[in-house]
């Protein structure tokens, strides 16, 4: 049976995205780096142009009314993730810059009040650098212990594994909820239950999830939940941390500023409540008004809707490219968002990823941030494309006929 | 033939090409056809590396002419050595410091040489300078 079932209206669905209109070395884009960045509905560009268009001032200090409506607009993005993300209070959600942002966060202000001379410190094979070099900094620091769950050579985190590696030391677990390379998606609940019956706070990497996925907080029942605003069609510079309130009131502030006080003295220096306590400095206003209409315009077509579709589309490209003489699939889990990373027999990736970006086709290649991901495999990087609810079945096959033409080019 | 010389020869090779799917074709004929550097200098302290590719780069001295030879593990990224090397082998140091590339540009390759492209290419082009000025002190 053919999975090219339509799910959604999909041409109504591109017209709101300006840029897919566009062509690229003279041909029809066809975008397929999503797990890099997402392409933005003209809703999100609008509100970032109305901000800044008719209601830019500073927000939470301001007297006047521009300042009122700012902060209105900027806490109501607050309020929209907190739902988004079934949190329980919208203070529990944090704007960072992004997930590094998030993860360097969380790094200096647990390491501060938690990690000591020989605690430990669990992730996985699959993370990407932005969940491994801030722990190994604080490790460093700390003189703290890295440990590092491995993988099986389908790319599934293995479950006993991380049992073996919990102990009384263990501290934190950080792992992804869905590998930007491999596409696995992790068994986080079940991760978060172990550690927590072991004592050890969690944290989950939602950059990849998010955009796939329904995702509830509670339900989890993380820690620390993070993800960037600008995979889930909403501007760069914009991220997400969402703690539990009582651990969050619990660890001590990461950047000093403005609006992060309560009273300054030379003396002694109180801090604001939750989720200002986290946020020095101004923030990425206009930021956060995009991601509300990102958000907005996820939810009106709907999350289930576009896990399903993108999970047609990944079928569907994974079984034609099975097809094809050469072709390695790198990341072959039994739950797998849609992301496709793969090598071809005597090429190199960059090479692919070069001739068929002169076909219009965007595509990432390289170690995706994930280097040691590629050492457990072996290889040197990977050719990887990385489906949205935009892409049509129609673009799978354009891919996979300049994938042809790349290799036939090659060999 | 001067470096000069040589670049434009590569210009005029080029502007057979209209497509730029032929282009890169010429350039995978170009890396496919040279086995462009010895095994023994294919080592760690001469590689540099980007973030796509690896590339190797060998510099000696024979008589005052520097011999470069180069290699990578993409061929897209080998093709576009081999016309570097092409330009710059068997030059005096001399000569090679106060060249100036052109020909990438003119060929529409600049991309290439891009930081944002990290292939090791524009690192491979700063490493020939950095040979030529230190040959120089040799010669």
């Amino acid at each position: 049976m053919t999975t090219k079932t339509e799910i959604l209206d999909i041409q109504k669905i591109r017209s709101d995205f300006p840029i897919l209109s566009r062509e690229v070395n003279g041909k029809p884009l066809v975008y397929l780096d999503n797990g890099a960045t997402s392409q933005k509905p003209q809703s999100v560009i609008s509100a970032v142009n109305k901000y800044y268009a008719n209601e830019n001032s500073n927000i939470h200090r301001g007297i006047h009314t521009l300042s009122q409506e700012a902060t209105t607009a900027y806490e109501e993005a607050r309020t929209t993730v907190q739902e988004f993300l079934n949190a329980a209070h919208s203070h529990e959600v944090i704007f960072t810059s992004g997930t590094t942002g998030s993860l360097n966060l969380l790094a200096s202000s647990i390491g501060k009040k938690h990690i000591n001379k020989g605690d430990e410190i669990i992730i996985s094979t699959m993370e990407h650098h932005s969940n491994i070099v801030p722990w190994q900094m604080l490790c460093e620091e700390k003189g703290a212990i890295l440990k590092v769950v491995p993988i099986n050579d389908k790319g599934e985190f293995l479950m006993d594994e991380f049992e073996n590696l919990l102990s009384d030391k263990t501290k934190l677990v950080s792992v992804t909820h869905v590998s930007n390379t491999l596409g696995t998606i992790n068994p986080v609940k079940e991760i978060i239950t172990r550690a927590h019956q072991n004592g050890a706070f969690v944290i989950i990497d939602g950059a990849q999830a998010v955009p796939h996925t329904k995702v509830d907080v509670q339900d989890l029942d993380c820690d620390f939940y993070v993800f960037s605003a600008h995979k889930i069609l909403g501007p760069t510079g914009v991220g997400i941390l969402y703690g539990k309130e009582s651990l969050l009131n619990d660890l001590p502030p990461y950047q000093g500023g403005g609006d992060m006080i309560k009273t300054v003295t030379f003396e002694k220096t109180t801090y604001n409540c939750l989720p200002h306590k986290f946020e020095a400095g101004t923030p990425n206003i206009a930021g956060g008004i995009g991601l509300t209409a990102a958000i907005d315009y996820m939810n009106k077509i709907g999350i289930d809707k576009i896990e399903a579709h993108e999970h047609a589309l990944l079928s569907y490209a994974t079984k034609e490219i099975k097809q094809l003489e050469g072709v390695r699939i790198i990341g072959e889990a039994e739950k797998k968002a849609s992301v496709l990373s793969f090598l071809v027999d005597g090429t190199h990736p960059s090479d692919i990823g070069m001739i068929i970006d002169k076909l219009g086709i965007a595509i990432r290649t390289g170690h995706h941030c994930t280097e040691p991901l590629m050492n457990r495999f072996q290889i040197p990087g990977t050719a990887r494309a990385s489906f949205a609810f935009y892409n049509t079945f129609e673009e799978v096959d354009i891919f996979i006929n300049a994938l042809k033409r790349a290799i036939k080019m090659l060999l | 033939m001067t470096i000069q010389e040589s670049q434009n020869e590569i210009i005029e090779e080029f502007a057979l090409f209209d497509e730029w799917m032929d282009k890169y074709e010429h350039i995978i004929e170009l890396g496919k056809d040279l086995p462009i550097i010895n095994e023994q200098h294919k080592v760690e302290e001469n590689l540099i590396k980007g973030c796509q590719s690896r590339v190797w780069l060998h510099g000696e001295l024979t008589g005052n002419k520097i011999i470069f030879s180069a290699d990578s593990d993409a061929i897209i990224t080998k093709g576009i050595i081999a016309l570097v090397i092409r330009v710059f082998s068997n030059q005096t140091g001399k000569d090679i410091a106060q060249s100036n590339l052109f020909f990438i540009d003119q060929v529409g390759l600049q991309e290439h040489l891009s930081p944002t492209r990290s292939n090791g290419l524009l690192a491979m082009v700063k490493q020939i300078k950095m040979y030529s000025i230190a040959f120089q002190a040799k010669a």
